[in-house]
């Protein structure tokens, strides 16, 4: 099944290892396959590779060992401008001594296209964005927002199948962020074409990809569409990384099938799933999503173990209210509450029991 | 909307906006004008004082018309005389001159002012003082027949030109015209040599900015993107000739570059030169252009380099990942990103190239000398005026340059570091 699925992938790194100095290992065996089409985002933290990545697909760096395919050609051996992938920079490098039109002209004047052709080309592209009347400006004298169209539009422009996109967002303000998103996943979806794009903002990977590669220490942690990554998160940096998490140190009691009984460190007993817990005795990180966490008991489902927490801080937020809880002996546990008219009020210091559905509670790898 | 903007503002204590902002700017321009005061004064001894001193000595010259009085105040009165054949009352005056001369010791300064537009003027003045006193009239025949050549026209053009304080004669001699028979005229071709030097001078500045440029656009690329660690070294190295003596940077080249240098003794050495057969690389335009290139090349890196520092590599990138080759990419998305600090490094080692003195004097031999080397040879001289002169004429030259040079790319896209 995997292979079949690589066979026909546009993209494929196959068991890719880079190293810049010879000593450690920035990737370490990557291996990835992304269809025609997708919109696959790689999010992880800083200095996780990758820009890395990026850079060997587009060319810039080569990988030190395995293969990277591009619609079932190898392109090791390929360099960059024969490539044909579009890409987009974090400071949109937009050459500054051209205008807008002879920026996105650039691309087509170099493959040798008439002059009439460019024009045209050049006008629907800046359309596309809705940047024609720009086409005259220099970059500087632009908004940052307004860069970072002309570059998707230079991107865009030589009709390139796969584009990549390093951080493209990464110096907009929240809010022009949050629409050019928008306009990316529109256009991604109108013209077809294959994304590659690289993140650290989680939000921005859960909106807008098809599969979400997490990236730490140079090797993928888990690829999935985001409401997998998001509700069923393979291990306990991904279960961190993504969204807000409580995490409950224990040992395990015992193993069935995918249930597993957690003993915490102040000896109370709970019911979770087993993810990656190997064994009996083991230690394991339980991971329990705050806005699962329930305390009243006519909410609780049937079977589930309760757990006695003190309230430590209440924090109103308007829509919800974040009570941070001390369970089993750990500070800093969070549950969400509705803030609806006829809500439990808590107070600080109160005693209260809270539980989970133990298909909520994850039984990941103690990191 | 309109109307309110046309409104006269004003400050909460009523005083018209416009006015407030310019008295609370007014202090802080007067505390900035403190502050830039002692450089101001600084600049104006150093530097403009003396060029204008230099400018001054460049027109004017009294060591005629101060040892002259009789002969000044007869060509005030004669304006219209006949320089072919001056009259009886001018030889008288000269006489007259040229006896108080030989009392006063003057002959040699009132001789060397004419000399500058009359060769040999000098040695005719010494011995016309020494008989002047004993002369009797009529003057005009005595004189004639002392020397013939007290008749001659342009020595009277010369002697009636330098009669006034303030003169342009340095400036005709500096543009290689000459005083004849008939007044000031072209030189002929070959004795045109300050044109010629000018031209070489600045045929030379260019040849040497051209090698600088092709030698310093690669070693900036590299200092830009090596890693810091490597890039310090680097440009240590580039930096060394500036910690080490011009003398010692000179001779060393002179040690290479000789006839029984160490390239010509490698040269023949490897059998490529017969022995009789060496390169002459000193003491000629070759040892001038190759040392001075090299006393100049860090000019033309530091400003490059700073450009080229700031250039993130993502442009380049940028380009090839729109499909540009490594060559097209360098033409349209490097260099022309790089053009102010070519700019810069190149007007920068032009300009330094055509004042440059030192060098060409020291390996330059007869062949390699340049404008300023003559400059420097008439102030050796004490011929003040006629250093001043050409010094003035290299200054506007430069800055006739600069004003092209603005023209053309403009001084605010200079970028010096
Ligand atoms: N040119 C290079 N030479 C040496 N090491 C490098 C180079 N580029 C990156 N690295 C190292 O490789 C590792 C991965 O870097 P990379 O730029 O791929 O991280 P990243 O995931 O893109 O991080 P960020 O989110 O900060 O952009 C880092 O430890 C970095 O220091
Ligand atoms: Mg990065």
């Amino acid at each position: 099944m995997a292979d079949t699925f690589k066979n026909d992938a546009f993209v494929a790194f196959e068991h890719v290892q880079k190293s810049y100095d010879g000593v450690t290992l920035v990737v370490k065996d990557l291996n990835l396959a992304i269809a025609k089409g997708e919109f696959l985002t790689m999010l992880g933290p800083s200095g996780s590779g990758k820009t890395t990545c990026l850079m060997m697909l587009a060319g810039f760096e080569t990988a030190t060992s395995g293969e990277i395919k591009l619609d079932g050609r190898p392109i090791n051996q390929v360099p960059p401008h024969k490539r044909g992938i579009g890409m987009v920079f974090q400071n949109y490098a937009l050459f500054p001594h051209m205008t807008v039109g002879e920026n996105l002209s650039f691309p087509l004047e170099v493959r040798g296209m008439s002059k009439s052709d460019r024009e045209t080309k050049v006008k629907h592209a800046l359309d596309m964005v809705q940047m024609y009347s720009f086409i005259n400006r220099r970059p500087a004298q632009l908004s940052g927002g307004q860069q970072q169209r002309i570059a998707l539009a230079r991107a865009l422009v030589f009709d390139p199948s796969l584009v990549l996109m390093d951080e493209p967002l990464g110096a907009l303000d929240k809010q022009l962020r949050e629409h050019m998103q928008f306009e990316i996943k529109h256009l991604h979806e109108r013209l077809g074409i294959t994304v590659v794009y690289v993140t650290h903002d989680q939000g921005e990977a859960l909106t807008m990809s098809d599969r979400v590669a997490v990236f730490n220490d140079g090797r993928i942690q888990q690829l999935a569409p985001p409401a997998d990554l998001y509700e069923r998160p393979e291990n306990s940096f991904v279960a961190q990384f993504i969204g807000e998490n409580n995490k409950l140190l224990g040992t395990i009691e015992g193993l069935n099938g995918d249930k597993a009984l957690v003993r915490l460190a102040t000896g109370e007993l709970i019911d979770a799933t087993a993810v990656n817990a190997k064994e009996k005795g083991g230690k394991t990180l339980v991971s329990i999503r705050p806005e699962r966490v329930e305390f009243k008991p006519e909410m609780m489902p049937p079977g589930a173990h309760m757990i006695d927490a003190e309230v430590q801080e209440i924090i109103y937020m308007g829509d919800i209210l974040r009570v941070v809880l001390r369970v089993a002996g750990s500070d800093g546990f969070v549950m969400k509450m509705r803030n609806t008219l006829g809500q439990t009020r808590l107070s600080q210091g109160q005693k209260i029991k809270v539980g989970w559905h133990p298909q909520d509670a994850r039984a990941l790898d103690p990191m | 909307m309109t109307e309110a903007a046309t409104e006269l503002l004003t400050t909460a204590d009523g005083r018209p906006l416009k006015e407030a902002l310019a008295t609370a700017q007014s202090r802080a321009k007067r505390r900035a004008f403190l502050l830039v005061l002692p450089l101001l004064v600084f600049v104006l001894l150093t530097f403009l004082v003396p060029i204008g001193y230099m400018l001054k000595r460049s027109v004017e010259h009294d060591g005629f018309s101060r040892s002259s009085p009789t002969l000044t105040q007869w060509f005030k009165e004669n304006p219209e005389f006949d320089h072919m054949n001056p009259p009886e009352q001018a030889y008288a005056a000269l006489v007259t001159d040229l006896a108080e001369m030989q009392a006063t010791k003057n002959t040699g300064m009132a001789g060397t002012r004419i000399n500058y537009t009359v060769p040999g003027s000098i040695s005719l003045f010494k011995k016309g003082a020494r008989e002047a006193a004993a002369m009797q009239p009529p003057f005009k025949g005595a004189m004639l027949a002392l020397d013939p050549a007290w008749g001659a026209p342009e020595l009277w053009y010369a002697m009636e030109s330098a009669s006034s304080e303030l003169t342009t004669d340095f400036y005709k001699v500096a543009a290689d015209r000459k005083l004849t028979e008939t007044g000031w005229e072209r030189g002929d071709d070959k004795q045109r040599i300050y044109l010629y030097l000018f031209f070489k001078t600045f045929v030379v500045s260019a040849i040497i900015t051209v090698i600088c440029l092709l030698l310093a656009f690669p070693v900036a690329h590299l200092l830009a993107i090596l890693p810091m660690a490597k890039s310090s070294l680097l440009m240590i190295l580039v930096l060394l000739p500036f910690w080490t003596s011009l003398l010692v940077r000179t001779t060393a080249w002179i040690a290479l570059l000789q006839e029984q240098g160490i390239v010509n003794d490698a040269l023949v050495g490897l059998g490529i030169l017969a022995d009789d057969n060496r390169l002459t690389m000193m003491y000629n335009m070759t040892g001038t252009i190759v040392a001075m290139t090299h006393v100049l090349l860090p000019f033309m890196i530091l400003p490059l380099y700073s450009v080229m520092k700031v250039i993130p590599p993502s442009y380049a990138r940028a380009a090839r990942s729109l499909g540009a080759t490594s060559w097209t990419t360098f033409r349209r998305v490097y260099l022309p990103q790089t053009l102010p600090g070519i700019a810069a490094g190149s007007l920068l080692v032009f300009i330094l190239a055509v004042g440059y003195y030192i060098t060409p004097a020291l390996v330059g031999g007869a062949d390699g000398q340049l404008i300023s080397n003559l400059i420097s040879f008439h102030m050796t001289k004490s011929n003040w005026s006629m250093a001043a002169a050409l010094a003035a004429m290299l200054l506007a030259a430069i800055l006739a340059l600069y004003w092209i040079y603005d023209q053309l790319i403009g001084v605010d896209r200079l970028k010096l570091g």
